[in-house]
């Protein structure tokens, strides 16, 4: 039993620290911690910084240009990245298709995309999620025929995040319709720019403009697009799933949050004390952050498990539900902090650059909207619902 | 950084578990709670034999110098046995006043008896009106003659009915809550003026509460300097909570064990209930909770024999917090999950159930370690 990092592991984590100490952009740091929208731009000067680094693609093998990092050095990264207010990394490209690519693609299709991905020449986006298939993917509906060297796509995509961003979408399609709902299913790459592709906002509760739906009208997309072997595709896709969700726990995201919390409670005042002495208040904090740290166990509990040989497994599951509810009742409480003024919804205030007087503290403005928009963190990446399906299946045996 | 226990480790953890599974059926437990001592003598003869009641003394007194890892080890599978030995009084707790408070010719005279599990010690720390607070000490020792005059009334002192020596807390000096002005005594329990009333308690286990009268005690049952007892009992209920931690772990383990089973066996609308979503849900929920305590079980062990710190504090508060309300959540869903049968005497869940129950209400209870921790919260 030791719960400490050994020596190279702290020497590791020193090298994180100076890092960015000397490179992470102060204006996009202080975005991050306030909370503040991040512009397309911000995302990739951040991603240029880090491939300079090497650092972008942390776990692809050393051969495509990755940093191979242990799951410890990962966790130092992404602990470090919270206290810091690193942007979160766009996942689609570098965390989603990438290992796909890697694992199934041929050597042309790695070649081609994973350079584009370290350069962010390319943008990704996800093409899972339809009207009528959200937990229940494998109903997915949108059809891919071939017709000689092309595949002709039709059909709608939908909760498709920065879609707008993106010149590349990868693509569950159901090639087959004769067979098992999860047999007759290809994964393709499609240049967002071939005729026929449509992208449409949904503007989320909040007012955001985060996801979109995607409309696909004979849109021809090249065999050599095609991943793997036709109608292989739920085999890829629950692959890349399992990438996605390890580190869906957030740990790292939940603890900056939570200074954020504590910093502004000892802030805000109440029957004239700070927020943060309030009987009824700091005990909601403390139960927060006593599961938080009891979460942040479990997950050291996984990363050493991984590390010294262990597969990720279902435990990632049982760790998304309780790492999002942390979040969610962290985020529940930054907007209980503000009282009354979590009412009014000032726009420009959630803008880094706005420089009029705040409404009242200059935190404020984007708690209730990050309330809101992270009540996705439950529905995202396999609802949790879904994530106790797969403990129930695969570590209950029920 | 390594979760898994060392070679040393695992064996002692793994003797303890083949002990409890020899002689601890679900059957001679309730046997060994009916009986006066309201646990299993034998067991207690063994554990000292095979050198478990000396894991956390050192060397010279028999044990290894065991530290919360191995503590929790043993605890673990007591709690997996339901077992109802004095292990967390006589051991951790009496063992660990005497040892922190006590000057040589005290540990000479106790610490070996305790160790070998010859000699049996109880706490009582706890009064009527303290709740959970242990600062809260209303009984008065006098300085009299040679020695001191006690008064006052102790509460719920688990094992206390048949303990050899009572570790007593008095004030000396102070308003009822001071923090200061608590001295600690070593009672021989045969003493004139002590008074038990012995009860069952609900999950098993034998206690009593005393009313001393008049006890006149000399001055070498004054354990370290008078008045300066608060941090050495605070210190010492923290490396009681670890065990309780540890031991709480072992409880939820087998009451989960026996829920999934009892999913899998039970057939009703002519399915395995287990096939009902809302039933798989709860389970997971209850696994979920099982591994919440687990962590904390684990980093309450890694802080129990380190320095006394605001970092302790929280950690242990934390700790017990987390193991109450998960406690509770698997006992209430596995007697829900369980239905009628939970219910029973005679269906061991229902007995880990109210062993769960029945930690949260030891050395604090949820809401109490809540308080606590949120009067330790510093702003970050």
């Amino acid at each position: 039993m030791n719960m400490n990092y050994t020596a190279e592991e702290l020497a590791f984590r020193d090298e994180v620290r100076a890092f960015l100490d000397k490179k992470l952009p102060a204006d996009i740091a202080a975005k991050v911690k306030g909370f503040r929208r991040l512009s397309r731009e911000d995302y990739q000067r951040w991603q240029k910084i880090l491939s300079e680094q090497g650092w972008y693609a942390t776990h692809w093998p050393k051969e495509y240009g990755g940093a191979e990092w242990s799951p410890v050095q990962k966790h130092i990264w992404d602990e470090e990245s919270g206290r810091y207010g690193v942007p979160r990394s766009i996942p689609f490209g570098v965390n989603m298709v990438a290992p796909v690519i890697i694992r199934f693609g041929n050597e042309e299709q790695k070649q081609t995309y994973l350079p584009r991905i370290l350069s962010g020449e390319d943008w990704w986006c996800q093409g899972y999620s339809e009207p009528g298939a959200g937990s229940d993917l494998a109903s997915l509906k949108t059809r891919a025929v071939r017709q000689g060297d092309h595949y002709v796509v039709n059909g709608q995509k939908t909760w498709t995040t920065l879609g707008q961003y993106a010149n590349m979408i990868f693509c569950l399609v159901r090639t087959n319709t004769e067979v098992k709902a999860q047999e007759g299913i290809s994964f393709l790459l499609i240049d967002m720019n071939t005729p026929g592709i449509s992208v449409r906002p949904i503007i989320t509760l909040d007012g955001e403009h985060e996801v979109n739906e995607v409309f696909f009208e004979d849109v021809k997309v090249p065999v050599e697009n095609l991943v793997g072997e036709e109608d292989k595709g739920w085999t890829y896709a629950k692959y890349l799933l399992t990438y996605e969700r390890t580190g869906l726990a957030g740990i790292g995201l939940s603890k900056a949050a939570l200074a954020h919390l504590k910093e502004l409670a000892s802030r805000r005042i109440k029957n004239g004390r700070p927020l943060i002495e309030d009987t009824v208040f700091s005990q909601r904090i403390a139960e927060v952050e006593i599961d938080l740290t009891a979460a942040a166990i479990s997950n050291l509990r996984i990363v050493a498990s991984v590390e010294g040989g262990g597969m990720p497994g279902a435990e990632s599951s049982m760790l998304k539900v309780k790492g999002t509810e942390i979040r969610q009742a962290i985020n529940d409480l930054a907007r209980r902090a503000i009282g009354p003024y979590a009412i009014p919804f000032v726009e420009e205030e959630l803008n880094f650059e706005y420089e009029g007087e705040f409404l009242s503290d200059e935190n404020a403005a984007p708690l209730s909207a990050q309330y809101f928009n992270n009540r996705k963190l439950s529905i995202f990446g396999g609802s949790n619902e879904i994530q106790k399906n797969i403990v129930s299946k695969m570590i209950l045996g029920l | 950084m390594d979760f898994r226990l060392n070679e040393e480790q695992q064996m002692l953890q793994d003797t303890v578990a083949r002990l409890v599974r020899g002689e601890y059926s679900f059957e001679k437990r309730l046997e060994y709670s009916e009986s006066d001592a309201g646990f299993s003598v034998d067991f207690w003869k063994q554990l000292g034999e095979l050198g478990l009641t000396a894991v956390p003394f050192p060397e010279e007194l028999g044990g290894f110098g065991g530290g919360g890892v191995e503590v929790q080890s043993v605890m673990t599978e007591l709690g997996r046995g339901l077992c109802l030995e004095p292990y967390l009084q006589s051991v951790i707790l009496g063992g660990g006043l005497i040892s922190q408070a006590g000057n040589d010719s005290q540990k000479a005279a106790w610490l070996g008896g305790i160790a070998s599990g010859e000699l049996q010690a109880a706490v009582a720390l706890q009064e009527p009106q303290s709740f959970y607070n242990l600062n809260d000490v209303e009984t008065r020792a006098e300085k009299a003659d040679g020695g001191y005059v006690l008064n006052g009334r102790k509460a719920v002192v688990i094992g206390g009915h048949c303990a050899d020596v009572i570790l007593v807390s008095a004030r000396t000096s102070g308003d009822s809550r001071d923090a200061s002005g608590i001295s600690l005594f070593a009672l021989q329990a045969d003493t004139a003026g002590i008074e038990r009333r012995t009860y069952p308690t609900i999950d098993g286990f034998k206690g009593c509460d005393l009313t001393l009268n008049r006890v006149k005690v000399s001055d070498d049952a004054l354990l370290g300097e008078e008045g300066s007892a608060g941090g050495v009992i605070e210190y010492q209920s923290g490396r009681g909570i670890a065990a309780l931690c540890a031991e709480a772990v072992g409880v939820m383990e087998v009451a989960s064990e026996l829920t999934l089973d009892y999913l899998k066996q039970r057939r009703q609308f002519g399915v395995p209930i287990g096939k009902f979503q809302v039933l798989q849900h709860r389970m997971v929920d209850m696994m979920s909770e099982l591994e919440q305590a687990r962590s904390m079980a684990i980093l309450a062990a890694s802080v129990a024999d380190e320095e006394q710190n605001d970092e302790r504090r929280r950690i242990l508060a934390a700790a017990k917090n987390v193991i109450g309300r998960s406690g509770q959540f698997i006992s209430e869903q596995g007697i829900q999950s369980h239905g009628g049968i939970g219910m029973t005497w005679e269906y061991n869940f229902a007995h880990y159930a109210k062993r769960l129950i029945m930690i949260n209400h030891q050395l604090g209870d949820d809401d109490f370690h809540l308080e606590r921790y949120a009067s330790l919260l510093q702003a970050s």
